[in-house]
């Protein structure tokens, strides 16, 4: 009999769940949102996307919601995982859609979920204002999907800029002529390895070692190895979060002297300048941020009090001001979908991170590109049309 | 063909044809949620076709999926996209034998670790083709709306369950069920095993494999860790044992169930989602030892405990 009362518990509670989503409040502006909190990519949109939903909905809510045509809305956040599976994602944007009746939907998080979601938000109308999208597809995607905005740069310039940061530092004397690149072989990794060391040739560098490691390697010092025995003056990591940390560390171990090091996505999260402390100063990675703007130092005292962390320095703050967007666009032209999207073509929003605009192919053109811990934070130092970066630094040790 | 096959045979048909409608409601989220149920149940079905009679545990859904959705994301601009899943269907039958020929002699657990292998082996495969070459990851971009791929799929599933009924009744089908039973007995009859379980392991391969080339313009972007992602394969093993894997219809009743409970309680559960998945399979399994089909096999024979033609 047992078994029965727990198939009538499993029958009511699919019955519950079903009737669950009804239940629609006229004074809200429901906000949807999936993202991982579980899978491969959780770790990373715990601290970039999950903590600056949960900032914007409270600070919306302060000042007693987003004000529609005079009436003063506060909005409703609904969140869904996505397991890091796009077909959750498809499924989870669908229901927030057409089950949820969400006014507006947050972009998703990571290049593959946004993407697999955009034919979801362009058949139902929603505006995409997506953040971790990097992608030198833009103008395609944008010709695909209308309504799909970008925000945090291309994969090319992020390369680009790095080669030119390091081109500017030899042609000052500080830096010598010899490279050691290596990439974690996976798309964004292979993306951006590709497009330096064609760079890094035109600029008359010398790549002494060049060479790959499979995503989810354990032991790196193989790699290291190579790369201090090559004897570079620089070397850079395409690197994912868990190799990122394991390459610095190995570095330390090596005692790799090098005037300049490099590693990619995760080098901006706190945790990193967390980890490392001291030897920290001088890496160089993605992104940055003008840590001197009141703006993003206001910006960053409300996340840590709201959420009880830390936002990382390259896209917490893009997330949040993708919000910012969204809401001065609702401010703007009241919860009319195309007329959001129509307003996000024409419009300059005033951000954390300061004016955004996009152009014809819905991309955000002002966005940072190399970011150096400097003195405990990770500054910018190099930009697409922002200003505040600082000049960069030897790297000096790992003491 | 006896009557009864005629009759199950035009209920099947009309089953399908109603299946078919599903895209005419208009309704977005049942369409996501049909192309879900569909597709588990066009994998399991394929699944339990090979590894409900040879008992073999193959967890390879995940590699012939993923080498289905690279048809596609490399091919879809230059060739008509059904000869993609035609070059797909071919692919994943082709490495389906290749794979059976290498290690169905091999039993129980080395069969399984090499299946759970073969997924990973192929995504490095691309992964290192990709970082010789320099190449990205691949953007699907189509005109193909959900629900043609929808109505492809289903066409998919008619025709892996059409397949399954005539394997059933040929000689091929009889030859398995002896090789499950025993596979000395099955030897010393005079049965080509290796043979028999090669030609049958190809039917899983290259559904897989068409099935990830259908929904490769669903997913739009294509790289190999979310192509090749192994939860797939488990999925596909649950589904089909929840159901009940020694039936033909048993995958079907185990993909409808799973699918609205993994829904509700991805809708109901956000937070905790993983965790009640989790607590679920632990249900299943020890309230459901023998999946659905033991379940009603076990109400029929309460119901007509003295009919004998019940059960078989």
């Amino acid at each position: 009999m047992k078994r029965r009362t727990a198939l009538k518990f499993a029958a009511a509670l699919a019955l519950t769940t079903s009737l669950a989503t009804g239940a629609v409040s006229a004074e809200t502006i429901k906000i949807g949102a999936a993202a991982p909190k579980t899978g491969p990519l959780a770790g990373g949109a715990a601290v970039s996307q999950w903590p600056n939903v949960q900032l914007w909905a409270a600070q919306v809510n302060e000042r007693g919601g987003i004000n529609v045509g005079g009436t003063m809305m506060p909005v409703e956040v609904i969140e869904y995982d996505d397991q890091t599976n796009p077909g959750e994602t498809i499924k989870a944007i669908q229901r927030l859609a057409t089950q949820d009746e969400v006014n507006f939907i947050v972009s998703p998080y990571g290049t593959g979920l946004v993407v697999a979601a955009a034919p979801i938000f362009a058949r139902y109308g929603y505006p995409l204002i997506a953040v971790s999208a990097i992608t030198d597809q833009q103008p395609a995607l944008s010709k695909q999907f209308p309504d799909m905005f970008f925000t945090l740069g291309t994969t090319s310039a992020l390369a680009e800029d790095t080669v030119k940061i390091l081109t500017d530092m030899r042609d000052g004397g500080q830096l010598g002529n010899k490279i050691a690149m290596v990439n974690v072989a996976d798309a964004f990794g292979i993306e951006l390895a590709e497009v330096a060391r064609g760079k890094f040739k035109e600029a008359g560098f010398e790549i002494v070692y060049d060479s790959s490691y499979p995503l989810g390697t354990q032991d790196l010092s193989p790699v290291m190895k190579g790369a201090k025995a090559a004897a570079p003056d620089a070397f850079v990591a395409w690197s994912y979060p868990p190799d990122t940390f394991a390459l610095t560390e190995q570095a330390i171990i090596e005692d790799l002297q090098v005037q300049a090091f490099y590693t990619a996505v995760a080098t901006p999260f706190p945790g990193y300048g967390a980890r490392f402390g001291a030897a920290a100063n001088g890496v160089m990675g993605p992104g940055g941020v003008n840590v001197d703007d009141p703006k993003f130092q206001e910006y960053a005292a409300a996340h840590e009090t709201i959420t009880g962390a830390k936002p990382d320095f390259w896209a917490s703050a893009t997330t949040y001001a993708s919000l910012q967007i969204l809401e001065q666009s609702i401010e703007a032209v009241g919860l009319d979908r195309k007329a959001v999207a129509d307003h996000l073509r024409s419009g300059t929003f005033d951000t954390v991170l300061g004016p955004i605009s996009f152009d014809e192919n819905n991309n955000n053109q002002a966005f940072w590109t190399v970011g150096q811990w400097q003195d405990g934070v990770f500054k910018g130092v190099a930009s697409r049309g922002r200003e505040g970066a600082v000049p960069v630094i030897l790297k000096d040790g790992w003491q | 063909m006896t009557g009864t096959d005629i009759r199950n045979l035009c209920l099947s048909a009309l089953a399908l044809g109603i299946c078919a409608l599903l895209p005419l409601s208009g309704s977005g989220y049942w369409l996501s949620i049909g192309v879900t149920i569909v597709m588990f149940t066009a994998l399991a079905t394929s699944w339990a076709l090979f590894s409900g009679p040879t008992h073999y545990i193959s967890l390879a859904t995940a590699a012939f999926f993923g080498v289905g959705t690279y048809v596609t994301g490399l091919g879809f601009e230059t060739l008509p996209f059904w000869s993609l899943v035609g070059i797909a269907a071919v692919l994943g039958a082709v490495l389906a034998a290749l794979v059976g020929l290498a290690t169905l002699r091999l039993s129980g657990v080395y069969f399984v670790i090499f299946t759970l292998g073969l997924a990973e082996l192929v995504r490095q495969v691309i992964t290192w083709v990709q970082n010789r070459s320099g190449q990205k990851g691949l953007y699907v971009l189509t005109d193909i709306s959900e629900a043609d791929i929808y109505w492809m799929l289903l066409a998919l599933a008619g025709a892996v369950f059409l397949a399954g009924w005539l394997i059933g009744r040929s000689r091929l089908g009889f030859a398995l069920r002896i090789i499950g039973d025993d596979e000395t007995v099955a030897v010393h009859s005079g049965i080509n095993t290796a043979l028999s379980k090669v030609l049958l392991f190809m039917v899983p391969g290259s559904v897989a494999a068409m099935t990830g080339a259908i929904l490769a313009p669903r997913y739009v972007y294509i790289e190999p860790s979310l192509a090749f992602a192994p939860m797939l394969s488990f999925q596909v093993v649950i589904m089909a044992l929840l159901g009940g894997a020694g039936r033909l219809w048993g995958p079907l009743v185990g993909v409808i169930p799973f699918t609205l409970l993994w829904e509700s309680i991805s809708s109901s559960f956000p937070q905790q989602t993983t965790l009640l998945l989790g607590v679920a399979f632990l249900v299943i399994v020890y309230l459901l030892p023998r999946g659905f089909v033991g379940l009603l096999d076990q109400i029929r024979q309460r119901a007509a405990p003295k009919d004998p033609e019940a059960q078989a």
